[in-house]
């Protein structure tokens, strides 16, 4: 892979936007996150109509999966395409439009939410000028991405660009199919789905789950297989797995998005399926997990050594916890208890700050070295902080949402001895400032470690050594 | 495996035709079938779509993001049946373009709501929740009551409603405007309305000011109307 490096112009410039980007969005969506626990735990923060709880959460789940995540994975696939296929990006002015295209809609989508423009669907609020325009901007970015593996020197496409693949072409497929709208008038921001009740549901659970399962994951998982190989030095741990894992993934993945409809309207036989595949899907999910882990063999001394190493195992971890909890909660007669609690809101955010944060961490600690023609990062301890911090703060984070969440599912469904229900739910609600205090700190130390890490990207940048 | 595999790594578009393969099929078996309706929504008496007023207030519940904290959708489990009411049925959100089940117990589940406090605690709800409920963790909404309803564009939400398949006739959407005043209405009564939307509709000033139509009228209006257009002492059930 670096053999030709001195003869091929690769494109830099894009990356190096995307990942300060990157960096940036993170830390904006993360206060923003801390800002909403707060209001939980302080009602009186709610200030006034546009900083309302309502209206921010869509921008924190937006600013880290969309922004944050999003400017991650333009950065890192527009790397490890180029590296792995031995050829400059295809279309060097298109990849630029897909930079400040990615940022314009993430501003408008933004700018939406706090003025209330959303279509009120999670995770699909932005309205359908913003959606028409993301849908532009996206394909463009496929179309950059399969000209670049067409012109590859390489005779085969390296796994991290199947992965790499998937997600985009899945993304543009669910966000189309979940965004068809009919606007009250052109000139109007407000729009209609055409999905309705039932109907609307499995579609939006179906973009919802899979929104998880290749944003967060498939692309997640492209870089996983690039820069853990990579950072090692070592080759993937089995191709044969690798094989196994992209296909089976991808095919299990798209069927489990009706685990979010248990026990609602949606026929029996749409969420037994949904479960079913739920439970199937921990499989090829750990298979990558092992892939990824054992791409160490041989060489686990590095992960002593190497903080940015360690940051890319944690988050393995994180993600074989995560998606060991979500089979888990997606059977029935658990997500009976789980469903509508903050459990649901802890194990998204194992898996988010756990393995989508950690592992673009540890990508970008491996990005702005090169991008910048430094020798390493300004300070390594500076990233083992980061580490730990940002470690602590989850497990904070998760367990905080644990107690709440059982604590909330089994005081809904407690009885007297009269045989009435036993809590009012505003008793209930009382019950959860303690932890939602503790929640807070955790987002607070994770704010803390991300804000490290501006500080070690910039001073990186200013006044790290020369690579020579 | 691994020789067949080497074709479809040697070819970016054979793999982007597999992986568009590969994904579609779990989605379509899932979704299609749920158009075929008549084995999906439950025919039931009572469930009309959402008059002018309602459905300023259930844009204004989209606006205000509440489905982020509210659920509506009851499961059918012993508690929850207690606490909320008859479990929810398909047809009572098939006419909600988004339908707006949830994902989040914050506060209570909204389903049923209608009908179960009265306007008044609503509007002190609404201006701030903890004068009515303590423990409450919801933000407060005071500026809904000295905000005029948007409701100018009445007409056109309809036009656009029924293009997507709520069966508003052309009368409704001719009166959409006048409708949604009327209904805010201290005078507790209009033919024109109950003509069109039906007997149960509600016709009162919800929020106790009759100077003007507020977004606090077109809130309350959606909140009393929630989970109340089916009639359970009658309903049997599939």
């Amino acid at each position: 892979m670096t053999t030709n490096a001195n003869t091929i112009q690769y494109n830099d410039h894009v990356i190096r936007l995307f990942t300060i980007a990157a960096v940036f969005w993170g830390v904006v969506g993360f206060l923003v996150g801390v800002f909403l626990a707060l209001q939980m735990a302080f009602p009186v923060l709610n200030l006034g109509e546009y900083l309302s709880f309502g209206r921010l959460r869509p921008l924190h789940t937006s600013a880290v999966v969309f922004a944050f995540g999003g400017c991650v994975l333009f950065a890192t696939s527009y790397h490890v395409v180029q590296r792995t296929c031995e050829t400059p990006l295809w279309g060097n002015r298109l990849a630029i439009f897909t930079f400040w295209g990615y940022q314009l809609f993430i501003v408008i989508a933004a700018v939406g939410y706090v003025f209330g423009i959303t279509q009120g669907k999670e995770y699909a609020e932005p309205e359908w000028y913003a959606d028409l325009w993301l849908a532009v901007v996206w394909v463009t970015y496929l179309v950059i991405f399969l000209m670049t593996l067409r012109n590859r020197k390489e005779p085969h496409i390296y796994v991290a660009n199947w992965f790499y693949l998937a997600f985009i072409i899945t993304v543009a497929i669910l966000h189309i199919f979940n965004n068809l709208n009919v606007p009250v008038e052109m000139t109007a921001a407000k729009s209609y789905p055409v999905w309705s009740g039932v109907q609307g549901a499995m579609i939006q659970w179906w973009y919802g789950h899979n929104a998880v399962g290749f944003f967060l994951t498939a692309g997640f998982l492209g870089i996983m297989y690039y820069f853990i190989p990579k950072r090692a030095n070592r080759p993937v741990y089995s191709y044969r797995l690798s094989i196994l894992h992209f296909w089976s993934l991808i095919f299990i993945y798209i069927w489990a998005g009706p685990h979010h409809l248990h026990y609602t309207a949606l026929p029996d036989w749409a969420q037994t399926l949904g479960m079913t595949f739920s439970i199937i899907l921990w499989m090829p999910s750990w298979g990558g997990m092992i892939n990824g882990v054992m791409t160490l063999s041989g060489a686990w001394h590095k992960l002593r050594e190497d903080p940015v190493l360690q940051f890319m195992i944690v988050a393995l971890a994180f993600y074989g916890m995560s998606t060991f909890e979500g089979p888990l909660m997606s059977i029935k007669e658990v997500n009976a208890l789980s469903h509508y609690t903050d459990w649901t809101i802890g194990h998204v955010h194992s898996g988010a700050l756990g393995w989508v944060a950690f592992i673009s961490f540890g990508a970008i600690y491996c990005l702005v070295p090169p991008l910048w023609n430094k020798q390493d990062m300004y300070s390594r301890k500076l990233i083992t902080l980061h580490l730990w911090i940002s470690t602590t703060g989850i497990v904070l984070y998760i367990t905080a949402m644990w107690i709440a969440g059982i604590m909330q599912g089994l005081m809904w469904r407690s009885y007297d001895e009269m045989g009435f229900l036993e809590y009012s739910f505003a008793e209930v609600v009382n019950q959860m400032f303690p932890y939602y205090i503790i929640r807070a700190l955790g987002g607070v130390l994770f704010l803390i470690g991300a804000l490290i890490m501006a500080y070690n990207v910039r001073k990186t940048i200013t006044c790290g050594k020369d690579a020579v | 495996m691994s020789t067949t595999h080497q074709k479809i790594e040697k070819n970016s578009i054979l793999m982007l035709l597999l992986v568009i393969v590969v994904i579609s099929i779990g989605g379509l078996v899932e979704a299609v079938p749920l158009f075929r309706t008549e084995t999906v929504i439950e025919k039931v008496e009572g469930v009309r779509p959402y008059t002018p007023l309602e459905l300023a207030g259930y844009n204004i519940y989209i606006r205000e993001g509440c489905y982020g904290c509210h659920s509506q959708q009851i499961r059918p489990l012993r508690d929850e049946v207690e606490r909320y009411g008859h479990y929810s049925l398909a047809a009572e959100s098939m006419f909600d373009h988004p339908f707006q089940w949830g994902s989040k117990r914050t506060g209570p589940d909204l389903a049923r709501v209608g009908g179960k406090y009265s306007d008044d605690w609503h509007k002190r709800h609404m201006i701030n929740p903890r004068d009515v409920v303590p423990e409450s963790i919801m933000p407060g909404y005071a500026f809904m009551e000295n905000r005029a309803a948007d409701l100018s564009k009445s007409a056109k939400n309809l036009k656009a409603l029924r293009i997507v398949g709520v069966p508003y006739s052309d009368e409704m959407i001719e009166n959409a405007h006048r409708d949604a005043i009327a209904q805010a209405s201290a005078e507790g009564e209009d033919a024109g309305l109950v003509a069109r939307y039906g007997e149960k509709v509600t016709i009162r000033d919800f929020d106790g000011d009759p100077e003007f139509v507020s977004e606090l009228d077109a809130m309350i209006a959606y909140l009393q109307v929630l989970g109340t257009m089916v009639d359970f002492s009658t309903y049997k059930g599939k």
